[in-house]
């Protein structure tokens, strides 16, 4: 990975690290995430951030065992997309044997085994 | 606004070929389709070219104008990029442009060279059709992308490993005969739910291949092909193209492909047909899931009836609407950049008598080639009407 930063991801990535996660919602409702100028569903330029809900709950998953070479050493591993309400989130599911959709979780940021870069993770809540 | 007809086809031979680069297959694929097209070189007025890795794989950037000189000819070139859907798109500027009058005859095709990359390689390659920040990140592969439309699609619809197996062996069974297919090898349903899991529950065997190949046509307008007494039976009579949002976790859907449905809605419209209307069809099966969200999308089957089409024969080559004829991209290969203009072929070729299967689809008049990219962010659809 390159050490140049990423405006808008990198800061997100860093709240969410915090326990200060957050999504961008539009006038009409629509949540996503940064960097956004325009709410990617009907274009409203009025994005205002909002709180990420504490906990979200899984809509799928899958157990990955042949990874891209930057995860060679964290395979097998879970990954998962689970709903937070406002905006579904893409993360790493760790420390859950048997996962299943509908369970809940929480997010937060832990290290790439691989690399050791910042990795959004969901654990059981 | 005239008709686009198929002139001429040309296509590698699909499978490992890691010595051999992509301007030597393109240049094979080229030759074939312009020999059998019987056109003047000179006739041909550009090259609408897809590919999608070549940077990765090749070093090589900027590839249509390269490809222009290994087909030996000078005119504009133009490389489409849609990850797996690049020569779909290809082929879709392509019939646009001729029906719009610009153009009367042009080369169109792919050629993508993957196994040199390896599987980690090759993987990693495959991976940056995925959203770079949220996806790729969080260590999505290719295959783990379709993994989570499997998974979800289990959750919202029901279905089994058994099922999606079942699609497994008829696209490996509909290649046995097709001698530029990968794999020319029968394999069982225990096979399938036996091999090495990939990203569960998909396992190898529920994945297409790693390819090197190229494919390649010369389309026509209809007043070309009757100026210069071209024997084409086949034209493209409805194309579309749908997009949606680019990761999974930001769709409406995680077990539908709303991007296909609106490229099949747009072709039925421009041909003048209905799903009902449609008696075999091409569709993107780089996993197994992936048919079972294709056919669905296209109208085929209401969504959650898709998964045990195969199982119950329905789209196996005696069913009532057979899928993937050729073999598919699980059994036939997928060089990326290659495919959509492959399937479009295959497809000619089983509505004109030409194919190894035609006898399986002997009185059939109408096709469709489904040619989706990425986790189906980006869809074409084309209808082929045999109308000679
Ligand atoms: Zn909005």
């Amino acid at each position: 990975m390159s050490e140049q930063r990423d405006e808008g991801y990198d800061e997100w990535i860093d709240a969410i690290d915090r326990g200060e996660g957050y999504v961008l919602e539009c006038s009409n409702g629509h949540g996503s995430l940064p960097p956004r100028r325009l709410c990617p569903e009907c274009g409203a330029g009025d994005l205002e951030r909002r709180p990420l809900p504490e906990g979200g709950t899984v809509d799928t998953y899958t157990r990955t065992h042949v990874p891209t070479p930057e995860f060679a050493e964290d395979a097998p591993y879970v990954v998962a997309i689970a709903d937070f309400g406002v905006a579904r989130l893409t993360g790493q599911l760790r420390g859950v044997d048997e996962p299943e959709v509908g369970m809940r979780v929480a997010v937060g940021v832990e290290e790439r085994e691989t690399t050791g870069d910042p990795l959004l993770v969901f654990r059981s809540a | 606004m005239t008709g686009v007809r198929i002139a001429g086809t040309g296509h590698t031979h699909f499978g490992q070929f890691p010595e051999r680069t992509g301007r030597d297959l393109f240049a094979e694929a080229s030759a074939g389709a312009i020999e059998e097209a019987g056109v003047d070189r000179e006739s041909v007025e550009a090259l609408f070219y897809g590919n999608f890795m070549g940077e990765l794989a090749e070093d090589q950037g900027h590839q249509a104008p390269l490809m222009a000189e290994m087909a030996g000819i000078r005119v504009p070139a133009t490389r489409f990029e849609s990850a797996c859907a690049s020569s779909g798109v290809a082929v879709r500027e392509a019939v646009k442009d001729i029906r719009n009058g610009e153009s009367d005859a042009i080369l169109v095709g792919g050629a993508e060279r993957m196994t040199n990359l390896g599987t980690a390689g090759a993987t990693k390659a495959l991976s940056i059709a995925a959203d770079e920040l949220f996806e790729i990140r969080a260590g999505m592969s290719f295959p783990g992308a379709y993994a989570l439309m499997a998974q979800a699609y289990f959750a919202e619809y029901g279905g089994f490993r058994e099922d999606l197996a079942h699609i497994a062996v008829k696209n490996h069974e509909n290649a046995l005969e097709n001698d530029h297919a990968q794999y020319q090898r029968a394999i069982t349903v225990e096979d399938v739910l036996e091999a090495p899991p990939v990203a569960e529950p998909l396992g190898l065997y529920d994945a297409c291949p790693i390819t090197d190949g190229a494919s390649a046509m010369v389309l026509v307008s209809d007043e070309f092909a009757d100026r210069e007494g071209i024997d084409a039976p086949v034209s493209i009579t409805g194309t579309g193209q749908g997009s949606d949002r680019m990761a999974l976790a930001d769709r409406e859907y995680l077990a539908r492909t709303p991007a296909a449905s609106a490229a099949a809605s747009a072709a039925y419209a421009d041909a003048g047909i209905g799903p009902e209307d449609v008696e075999l069809a091409e569709v993107h099966d780089c996993f197994t899931i992936a048919e079972v969200l294709a056919i669905e999308s296209l109208g085929f089957f209401e969504p959650g009836e898709g998964i045990g089409a195969a199982h119950a024969g329905e789209t196996t080559c005696d069913g009532t609407i057979p899928i993937n004829l050729s073999g598919g991209l699980k059994a036939k290969g997928h060089p990326v950049g290659a495919t959509g203009t492959s399937q479009i072929i295959e497809l000619a070729k089983l509505l004109s008598g030409e194919h190894v299967n035609s006898d399986a689809v002997a009185d059939a008049r109408v096709g469709l080639a489904h040619n989706a990219g990425g986790t189906v962010a980006s869809t074409t659809v084309h209808i082929l009407e045999a109308t000679q």
